[in-house]
């Protein structure tokens, strides 16, 4: 049977030992479980938060599809993204994406497409707010983010 | 047709979101984009750089020379920083 995944946008944390526990309590068949947290940088002390805005209904039905796409491409025995959005400080989770599945290479994988295409195509922008005071710029997408996409197609 | 504005499109046309009649000679996005254009200075600044502009029709990424179709909602934004 497909396996669904969970996809969640939401303002609250994420715990992701919890998120883990999840894909694996009452299995026997989940050999590999890969997560990865991105979290909000200081870029050396200049912020005190990022702003993250986002489209709400497409940025939960791109991340479906994209989840749909790592589940069609690896055996996945599940799939987790968590995408938060408001206003977040350095230190604080941003995104997670925890792929699980038999065995190790499709776990590593599916969560490194996941976020390639997540950067790319989720509807998801980032505003600095700066420890000086004040807004800052959006930040700008990077050319590199298109390339690592690119590696899947 | 309902049109959004995201992150830096939606500060500079000063609009989260706006109702326009389509003229009978809009039919893709790239001619909404030269309609909007000729609105005012504010949707001419937000779109002064077209090629730094994605465009969703129905909450999908669209290239610029889809047709709008019976599309209800399209939405202009920047390149997605997320993550």
């Amino acid at each position: 049977m497909p396996v669904t995944p969970k996809v969640k946008v939401q303002t609250e944390d994420f715990d992701v030992r919890a998120e883990s526990g999840l894909l694996t309590s009452g299995r026997k068949d989940v050999g590999a479980l890969v997560s990865f947290t991105g979290l909000c940088r200081d870029e050396a002390g200049t912020l005190s938060a990022l702003e993250l805005e986002h489209y709400p209904g497409m940025a939960e039905g791109e991340l479906t599809r994209i989840a749909e796409q790592a589940i069609e491409r690896w055996p996945l025995t599940g799939l987790t993204v968590i995408h938060r959005h408001g206003k977040i400080p350095p230190g604080d989770n941003i995104v997670l994406v925890i792929a699980a599945s038999s065995h190790r290479r499709a776990a590593f994988e599916a969560a490194d497409f996941l976020m390639d295409y997540l950067k790319t195509r989720a509807p998801f922008w980032k505003k600095e707010h700066l420890a000086e005071g004040g807004t800052g710029t959006w930040v700008d997408a990077k050319t590199g983010d298109d390339k690592d996409a690119a590696r899947w197609t | 047709m309902n049109i959004r504005y995201f992150a830096w499109v939606r500060e500079k046309v000063g609009l989260e979101e706006e109702t326009i009649e389509l003229p009978s000679n809009v039919k893709t996005v790239s001619d909404l984009i030269a309609h909007l254009k000729d609105l005012d200075d504010y949707h001419a600044s937000a779109f002064e750089e077209e090629d730094a502009i994605r465009v969703a029709l129905d909450q999908e990424h669209v290239e610029p020379d889809t047709e709008l179709g019976t599309a209800r909602e399209v939405a202009f934004f920047p390149p997605m920083t997320g993550g």
